[in-house]
């Protein structure tokens, strides 16, 4: 997947865990947490959709990766790279 | 008659929030069952497939966002629907309600068998690997998760918890909440029952190899207690959750009053899993009459628990004819399930609830479905297809039984 296709994975996962959130003025570079309402349980539920769409298992010390679309898009690039 | 307790220990009814299979607000449910208009429809589910079921259709986004909806249960979704529109029926200042004060109970059937299922059946796609269960799963199945639902919607901090009370819940969350008040416990009771039963395969497979699920070729004529061509129960999903309050407390903000709780009484018939038991029915019904200092003959409608089974519907009217010995008394006894089917751990409230408008209207709703009656379930004064005029109505029983031998009864007074 590309880099931008794997933004586009994220952001579909994001409307799945947060239906009432406008997400189509997401800022890449800043915290999803200081831009959606995302408590703990949501990215949990991140981290199980991946898991269930793309098979990819994120250790806990690897969640901090998880903190804006950008880090995230960087962190799952090499995960993803085959998919 | 009514036994005398001071006006702060007399709990009223002064809101009612409800979803029934044939309506959405009691408005449209009394109309329901005054029209004669069943709520039962064709229903499909995962391996059990095709069936009847009460569907509910309130929109579930009236007040809770979609990530609420998600998150939570559809139960939890069903409870804060009916506290919400209890809460705005009531006419409470709710900013300014301390919510410390407010207390909910929810009874229930059973609780967490939809979410289990969903997971079993999800965690299936991936080989039954134990890391694709959900984080969610906990909290969704807490047996006090509806109460919850509705505690954190509302923002309130005063107890919350649901009683398991098999088919008797409806009654049961009424009681609770007529006995925290009275405990001083709280100021306010959200208080019924709610069920999200149908979206559980296994309770359709459970009654199915029971040979107690319902099955007719037209949907609305499928539930018929105490007709002779009965198959079985409906199965049903709805809530109703009642605000209670002090007549004290609902006098001094000059509140609407539905009715008094006058009397309750629950017991236990210790006999069998699933069989009831007619002898302490009938105990049942005359501890709530003692309770409420009223005898049989006070009694204007009979709000009947009977779900369509053989056993179930002629050990209740032994019961009945027990304690209602006077075949000539004014006492009139219907049937809600008929129309709705049976809404578990909502029955009881709800099916007192489309009773209470006769307090202003004076008709007894009618049990439909009774085409050709069962000799078994003859009772004096039932009412059969079309309602009844009575003229004044001044007090409602309401009868909720439920497996391992729970009972309870409920009694409602006007004001």
């Amino acid at each position: 997947m590309t880099a931008n296709e794997i933004r586009e994975a994220v952001l579909s996962i994001l409307s799945d865990i947060a239906p009432d959130e406008d997400l189509s003025q997401l800022k890449d570079d800043v915290a999803f947490r200081d831009q959606l309402e995302l408590d703990s349980m949501d990215f949990l539920d991140i981290v199980m959709e991946l898991r269930k769409r793309y098979r990819i298992q994120i250790p806990e010390e690897d969640y901090p990766a998880l903190a804006s679309m950008t880090s995230t898009v960087e962190f799952l690039e090499p995960l993803l790279k085959d998919a | 008659m009514m036994a005398a307790r001071p006006d702060q220990q007399r709990i009223v009814i002064t809101g009612v929030g409800l979803t029934a299979p044939n309506g959405n607000s009691l408005g449209v449910f009394r109309e329901s069952l005054l029209a004669g208009r069943s709520g039962v429809s064709d229903y499909e589910i995962r391996y059990f497939g095709k069936t009847l079921a009460g569907i509910c259709d309130f929109d579930e986004c009236r007040y809770q966002r979609r990530k609420e909806v998600r998150r939570g249960t559809r139960a939890g979704s069903i409870g804060i629907y009916c506290a919400n529109e209890a809460i705005g029926d009531a006419g409470l200042d709710w900013e300014h309600i301390e919510k410390s004060q407010v207390g909910v109970y929810v009874g229930i059937t059973e609780h967490g068998n939809v979410e289990t299922e969903n997971e079993i059946y999800q965690i299936k796609g991936y080989d039954y690997d134990c890391r694709f269960w959900s984080h969610h799963h906990n909290p969704r199945t807490v047996a006090n998760s509806p109460a919850g639902e509705v505690a954190l919607n509302l923002g309130i901090t005063g107890p919350h918890y649901c009683i398991g009370a098999a088919c008797a819940a409806g009654n049961a969350g009424l009681i609770q909440g007529v006995q925290m008040l009275r405990l001083d416990e709280c100021d306010v009771a959200l208080a019924g029952g709610v069920s999200e039963s149908i979206h559980t395969f296994g309770i359709f497979a459970g009654f199915q190899s029971q040979g107690a699920l319902a099955h007719h070729d037209d949907p609305a004529k499928a539930s018929r207690p105490f007709d002779r061509d009965r198959t079985g129960i409906v199965v049903a999903e709805g809530g109703c959750l009642y605000v209670l309050e002090r007549l004290t407390d609902a006098k001094a903000r000059g509140a609407k009053i539905y009715g008094e709780v006058v009397g309750y009484g629950m017991n236990t018939d210790a006999t069998d899993f699933v069989l009831p038991d007619p002898t302490r029915q009938a105990q049942c019904v005359r501890k709530a009459l003692a309770n409420a200092g009223l005898g049989p003959q006070d009694i204007d409608i009979v709000s009947t628990h009977a779900t369509a089974t053989t056993s179930g519907d002629i050990q209740e009217c032994v019961a009945l004819r027990e304690v209602w010995t006077d075949a000539s008394g004014r006492t009139r006894f219907n049937n809600t399930k008929s129309f709705i089917g049976h809404a578990m751990g909502a029955a009881g409230a709800l099916e007192l609830a489309g009773n209470l408008p006769a307090f202003q209207d004076g008709a007894c709703h009618a049990t439909i479905n009774l085409d050709s009656l069962d000799p078994d379930c003859e009772l004096p004064g039932l009412v059969a297809n079309e309602p009844s005029q009575m003229g004044d109505v001044k007090y409602i029983l309401n009868n909720s039984f439920g497996m391992l031998g729970i009972n309870s009864v409920v009694i409602v007074g006007k004001l």
